[in-house]
């Protein structure tokens, strides 16, 4: 069983089908990249998960546990944290109140304090600008609030969306640099991209999305390697 | 001196309109709605206080606690029946319903208490006040109102800026998705802000009818009105924007009424409005969010 079952998955929104019974699996401790073009229903797909969507039909299963019908304040207690597309980060907040929101469902304060200390190990910047308010920081700095944010929930696993869109290079590597961290402490992460490339090279494992439905599935490094990909997607 | 009492007095009135304007200002900036009814929450906070007070011969401290607790409950329940099932419906349809809410109240009280104006008595019992040798008298009503009022704004800013529920409901009012990925219940907080509007509607209510003691089921379409203007003008969805907005719309009338014309004082007022939107459209405090893309 793995850790995230998508089966069969159908979204609408109104009349146009977004999603089109897509079925997809991320196990534990994998790093799946989701790739596509524009308007693919990537974004879709993960809103759907985290229940910000209500799916026409499907099925979605955390640890064989349905969550289809899940609400999605509920999600997080569960232990799938969502980095939304665009950062979304609280503008009129500080740092540090962004954070301690992605704590807001636990309880104990000694955890939440440790969780805090390595959120700031990770992004030193962070700290430094722990009582700035959100809306200040740079896109980069922004898009840290929002992994770190979704990193004070303790997640098991961790769902990226376009997490290095609009940013410097110098960022982008930086941020990728942040996600291959998170797979090495062992949480899984189900990753969003438009900058195949890079995704792919992250990867365990890959699925291309083309017009809501999954048009290719396979190891990230075949993928890399795949003459139609390399055409559509990496611009080569 | 008769520019400070009238000073003193607008302080008094400003501060009423400020306890309703958060209501409108904190519905609107986590609903996005303008909840037209909120005025006439006040109206019946009043005739619970009547009712109690009045009526029943209860200690009014007392009375002021059950039109609290009363009106706390009204405002939810009319959140839950009204308001939630229209959560996605467009915001005209939103805004037509508050107006029926409106009306729904206003009539509500009619039938029960009829359409005569009713003597209210205040529920202050604190003597006035006697400065300057005697020229200058604040009325305890007026004392009590102020003092009220500035104890509410400040407890509410504590609540907002440094308790969780507080920040979960300004990051509610800021991206409601984004609030939910946090674990944050958004219906929940739309209660509690509804819960926290009402309960500020009845204090409002008790202590405008003990200043002017005139009750009847349309004393609450006014002041709402005023205060509506007070948190367009202090920047709608502004919490320090209502509390100046509404201190300011309270001064501003009552000079008008003292120095210009008592019949052209809501004129003058509206027109106040007029200009401030004019040169500053998202009103005194209120900001526009530049987003970085």
């Amino acid at each position: 069983m793995a850790m995230l079952e998508v089966r069969d998955l159908n979204v609408f929104f109104g009349v146009i089908q977004a999603i089109k019974n897509i079925s997809f699996d991320v196990d534990k401790g994998e790093v799946v990249a989701l790739i596509g073009a524009n308007g693919a229903g990537k974004t879709t797909t993960l809103h759907t998960i985290t229940g910000l969507l209500k799916p026409a039909s499907g099925s979605i299963t955390l640890d064989g546990k349905d969550i289809t019908k899940v609400p999605a304040h509920k999600i997080v207690s569960m232990g799938m944290a969502h980095v939304p597309e665009g950062r979304r980060v609280f503008a009129a907040l500080s740092v540090y109140d962004n954070l301690k929101l992605g704590a807001y469902t636990r309880k104990n304060k000694k955890e939440i304090e440790e969780s805090l200390a390595k959120v700031f190990a990770s992004f030193p910047r962070l700290e430094e600008r722990r009582n700035q308010v959100a809306g200040t920081l740079s896109g980069g700095e922004q898009q840290m609030l929002a992994m770190g944010r979704a990193l004070m929930s303790n997640p098991r696993i961790i769902l990226m969306d376009e997490p290095s869109m609009g940013l410097s290079p110098l960022y982008v590597d930086e941020i990728f640099s942040i996600i291959q961290k998170i797979k090495d402490e062992g949480t899984t992460v189900l990753l969003v991209e438009q900058n195949a490339n890079k995704a792919l090279s992250i990867a365990d494992r890959a699925y291309v999305l083309e017009t809501g439905r999954i048009s290719m599935e396979g190891k990230a490094s075949d993928l890399l390697n795949d003459e139609g990909v390399r055409k559509a997607y990496l611009g080569a | 001196m008769k520019f400070l009492s009238q000073l003193i007095s607008g302080i008094s009135l400003g501060s009423i309109y400020a306890l309703i304007a958060l209501g409108y200002t904190m519905v609107y900036g986590i609903a996005k709605m303008l909840n037209f009814a909120h005025g006439d929450v006040i109206m019946v906070g009043a005739f619970v206080v009547y009712t109690a007070c009045v009526k029943g011969g209860m200690n009014p401290a007392l009375g002021v606690l059950i039109a609290i607790a009363f009106c706390t409950v009204l405002g939810v329940v009319i959140e839950r029946l009204a308001y939630k099932p229209l959560r996605q419906a467009a915001s005209l349809a939103v805004l037509i319903t508050a107006i029926g809410v409106s009306y729904f109240l206003q009539n509500m009280a009619l039938l029960i208490f009829g359409s005569d104006t009713k003597q209210f008595s205040s529920v202050v019992s604190l003597k006035p006040i006697t400065l300057a040798g005697g020229s200058l008298t604040i009325s305890g009503e007026i004392v009590t109102t102020i003092i009220v009022s500035v104890v509410i704004m400040i407890a509410l800013t504590l609540f907002v800026n440094k308790t969780k529920p507080g920040k979960a409901m300004r990051a509610v009012s800021e991206d409601k998705g984004a609030a939910q990925l946090m674990g944050i219940n958004v219906n929940g907080m739309i209660s509690l802000t509804f819960a926290i509007g009402s309960a500020l509607a009845a204090i409002a209510g008790a202590l405008m009818c003990s200043t002017y003691p005139a009750l009847s089921p349309y004393a609450g379409a006014m002041p709402g009105i005023k205060a509506f203007v007070a948190a367009v003008f202090g920047g709608i969805g502004s919490i320090p924007g209502a509390m100046v907005g509404g201190v300011l719309l309270g001064v501003i009338e009552n000079l008008s009424k003292g120095y210009i014309s008592s019949q052209l004082s809501d004129a003058i007022v509206f027109g106040v409005l007029i200009i401030v939107l004019l040169v500053k459209p998202t009103g005194i405090m209120g900001k526009k969010i530049n987003e970085k893309v």
